[in-house]
């Protein structure tokens, strides 16, 4: 009954190509949208900001760009940590040291510091590869973790170590600092957001995504059918960087406003961020969006259930918590291990036939 | 444990009703994750106390105490959350007892108007409540405590330090890093040689400082360390034999939870303090008869008269006279945060008053003003005796050294001011 393409009839080829062919699905699609930009910033305050939604939006693109790396390519990455600490500390220094230029700038430029940086820990990726690049990416991670503490240059002298989002406003309106308010954040990174997804959806439909499919299902082959290895991997690294430094700059500048780099971007994020794309589904940038939602909101879900609704002591609570989360983790990678996307999928196929199966 | 959870769910459920129009506390706590062993004391303590204020007095001026306790596992992003989830309702003030939570928190709690007490830890230049306006850490801070070990270390020597090695084994972070600059200026002053080092979060992992420890031979070790990474250390530190009473923590840094695993070798070891230790005042029977034999205590309620636990209770106790102060000085006993903030900023302790508390000599006597919201930084020296099994105190309470950290306090807020254009000074 529903997602049928009975009766939707294309007469150009763009309409052909366009990101969701069937109609109804782009129906829904206009309406996730328009609920997001133009209802839910009335509605918000600042816990469902703080809590809910700028984590979810900020660690969908930082899994957005791990999808690329990962699902798309096929390079296993554990620095993501690390690499989101160069988005943040590159933001930090921006933002301090260009204090004359739009903050929205700022946060790209640091998507861009970071494709260079991740670049340059991409090139192993040339000469070896799975387990062994997930090694040397670790190595990445625990380097520049260890470059953010020790120099002193990156945290601007100060004496704790810590960086702070001093206040940047965009037309006026701040959106870091302490005087911001819920719907401006919320939508600056909105706006990142759904930016990053169309960016991402459209390069891996295209030659780009192609390139980057084919090196991941056998590199070999890739190369003999015209595939430039170096150009494929470096440029999944670079793109990934990109996200991956947008999503660091914001969970710094808007999100959490102080960081300090052992504790928000240790080897734990990292870890995060790759569950998140394990869950959601690998190669699907809806996934990406399932794997976030489903690790930043669970957890906030479960606590606010057990300890708000049902009153349970908090330490119980929160390993119950871990357990839960385990076990559901668990649960759907033996119901299906390509993750939350193909759920989807399939849900999809499902509606379809509804309610006449046969 | 089935009947356990039905009996908590059936206590929640009893005591979340009326308690909406009083005074909030929120305990922001962490019972889990590698800081839990410290943690969960401070909580219970804190906790405990409240419950002994509604359970003997009826609250405070006649307000029940209605305490949130939310669980971060000293995560900043859980730290976020709490606050956001709980500074609505009046909540009175907020006890982190994070050093990188309240960093996050400092700008937060500014603007919403909302008291931050970070006790003993935090940032150091909140003191200079010209330009910290809500945020306070009263009695003593961490630079005070690092002048604190430094004098111990002067008096040990007769006044002379010079050439002298001392390392300083610190958490990798903004709590760890705090002291590095205060231990620099008293270096030059002083002429001893400071080495620095850092344990990376959570702290399970430290052969190779200790190793350069075991190497380098400082006549004298400082440790900034929480959670886990005490109990590492002080073992790391008994297994290349050295000396103990050479070891010194900061007041984070020496409870019975750091010191017991490593067994009777822990013997002789010191850390700082800022309040009086033991169970041995008339508070602890009131506790024992309205809190624990009532069934009321929190957590395992195992943890009674230690150190941390003390610690949470002074905060407590520090918490509910700020109360008084505000409902006195503004003859309203539902106060607000704003109201809350009056009376941290006039809150003054003198012996009088901890003694009819039932806590008498319990803490150092002091007396905020607007600009000073961090007491006068008195301090003292405690030991563990492992035979006996608890800390003692060895010195008096002194001061520490007020010219040195006076000047340092002043250039750190003064620099935080302009980078977030607060101008300073008292209404």
């Amino acid at each position: 009954m529903f997602y049928r393409e009975a009766g939707d009839f294309k007469t150009s080829y763009k309409d052909d190509a366009q990101t969701f062919p069937i109609r109804f699905d782009r129906y829904r699609y206009y309406v996730v949208l328009l609920v997001a930009f133009a209802v839910v910033p009335f509605l918000v305050n600042d816990y469902w900001v703080n809590a809910v939604f700028l984590p979810f939006l900020i660690y969908a693109i930082a899994a957005i760009g791990l999808n690329i790396l990962v699902g798309y390519c096929g390079q296993v990455s554990l620095g993501t940590g690390g690499f989101m600490a160069v988005g943040a500390y590159a933001c930090y220094k921006l933002m301090t040291g260009f204090p004359e230029i739009n903050i929205f700038f700022h946060v790209i430029i640091a998507g861009g510091i970071t494709a260079g940086v991740c670049v340059l820990f991409g090139l192993p990726s040339l000469r070896i590869k799975g387990f062994y690049l997930a090694v040397a990416t670790l190595a990445a991670q625990f380097f520049l973790v260890w470059l953010f503490n020790r120099v002193p240059w990156f945290y601007n002298y100060s004496a704790s170590g810590q960086i702070s989002a001093p206040e940047r406003t965009l037309f006026g309106i701040p959106i870091t600092g302490a005087g911001t308010e819920p719907w401006a954040t919320y939508l600056f990174c909105l706006v990142f957001t759904f930016l990053a997804a169309i960016l991402a959806r459209n390069l891996t439909r295209g030659t780009a995504g192609r390139k980057w499919m084919a090196i991941r299902d056998m590199d070999i082959a890739a190369e003999i059918i015209g595939v430039n290895p170096l150009r494929a991997k470096l440029s999944a690294f670079a793109i990934s960087g990109f996200f991956v430094g947008i999503a660091g700059a914001l969970f710094f500048s808007v999100y959490l406003g102080a960081v300090e780099v052992g504790e928000a971007f240790g080897i734990n994020k990292s870890f995060l961020v790759l569950f998140m794309v394990i869950i959601g589904g690998l190669g699907s940038i809806f996934g990406s969006f399932a794997g976030a939602a489903f690790l930043v909101l669970l957890p906030v879900l479960l606590k606010n259930v057990l300890v708000g609704t049902m009153g349970w002591p908090t330490d119980l609570a929160a390993h119950f918590e871990f357990i839960i989360v385990g076990a559901l983790i668990v649960l759907f990678l033996i119901a299906e291990p390509h993750g939350l996307a193909q759920l989807w999928r399939v849900a999809k196929e499902k509606l379809r036939l509804w309610p006449f199966p046969h | 444990m089935k009947q356990k959870l039905m009996a908590v769910l059936a206590a929640a459920t009893l005591t979340a009703g009326p308690a909406l129009a009083d005074l909030k506390i929120v305990d922001t706590s962490y019972r889990t994750g590698p800081y839990a062993a410290n943690g969960i004391p401070f909580s219970d303590g804190y906790q405990d106390y409240f419950t002994l204020l509604n359970e003997r007095d009826g609250g405070i001026g006649g307000e029940k105490i209605n305490l949130v306790e939310c669980e971060t596992g000293y995560n900043t992003e859980k730290g976020v959350e709490c606050y956001e989830g709980n500074k609505g309702g009046e909540a009175l003030v907020f006890q982190p007892l994070s050093t990188g939570i309240t960093y996050q928190l400092i700008p937060k709690a500014t603007a919403d108007n909302i008291p931050l007490h970070t006790m003993g830890y935090g940032r150091t230049s909140a003191k200079n409540g010209e330009v910290f306006r809500w945020v306070f850490n009263y009695p003593a801070n961490y630079w005070d405590g690092a002048s604190h070990a430094v004098t111990h270390i002067l008096n040990e020597n007769d006044g002379d330090i010079s050439g002298k090695k001392i390392a300083l084994v610190y958490h990798n972070s903004a709590y760890g890093k705090e002291p590095i600059r205060t231990l620099e200026e008293l270096a030059k002053k002083h002429g001893y040689e400071l080495t620095l080092l850092p344990v990376d979060h959570p702290g399970q992992e430290q052969k190779s400082q200790w190793l350069q420890i075991r190497r380098e031979k400082p006549d004298y070790v400082i440790m900034w360390g929480w959670g886990v990474m005490n109990q590492v250390a002080i073992q790391e530190a008994v297994n290349i034999r050295y000396p103990m009473e050479n070891f010194i923590g900061i007041w984070w840094s020496g409870s019975e939870n750091d010191v017991k695993p490593a067994g009777d070798r822990a013997d002789g070891y010191k850390a700082l303090t800022f309040h009086n230790l033991g169970s041995d005042y008339p508070v602890y029977d009131d506790i024992q008869k309205h809190v624990v034999d009532t069934g009321n205590a929190a957590g395992a309620g195992d943890n009674i008269g230690t150190v941390l636990y003390n610690r949470g209770m002074y905060a407590a106790m520090l918490a509910a006279e700020a109360i008084k102060t505000a409902q006195e000085m503004h003859g309203t006993s539902a106060i607000t945060p704003e109201q809350m903030r009056d009376g941290m900023e006039n809150l003054e302790m003198t012996e009088e008053k901890m003694a009819e508390l039932g806590l008498p000599n319990f803490g150092p006597e002091f007396k905020v003003t607007c600009e000073n919201h961090g007491g006068n930084g008195y301090g003292a020296v405690s030991q563990w005796d492992a035979e006996a099994g608890e800390f003692t105190l060895i010195t008096d309470y002194y001061q520490s050294d007020q010219e040195v950290l006076k000047a340092l306090i002043e250039e750190d807020s003064m620099a935080f001011a302009e980078e977030s254009g607060i101008e300073a000074g008292c209404e």
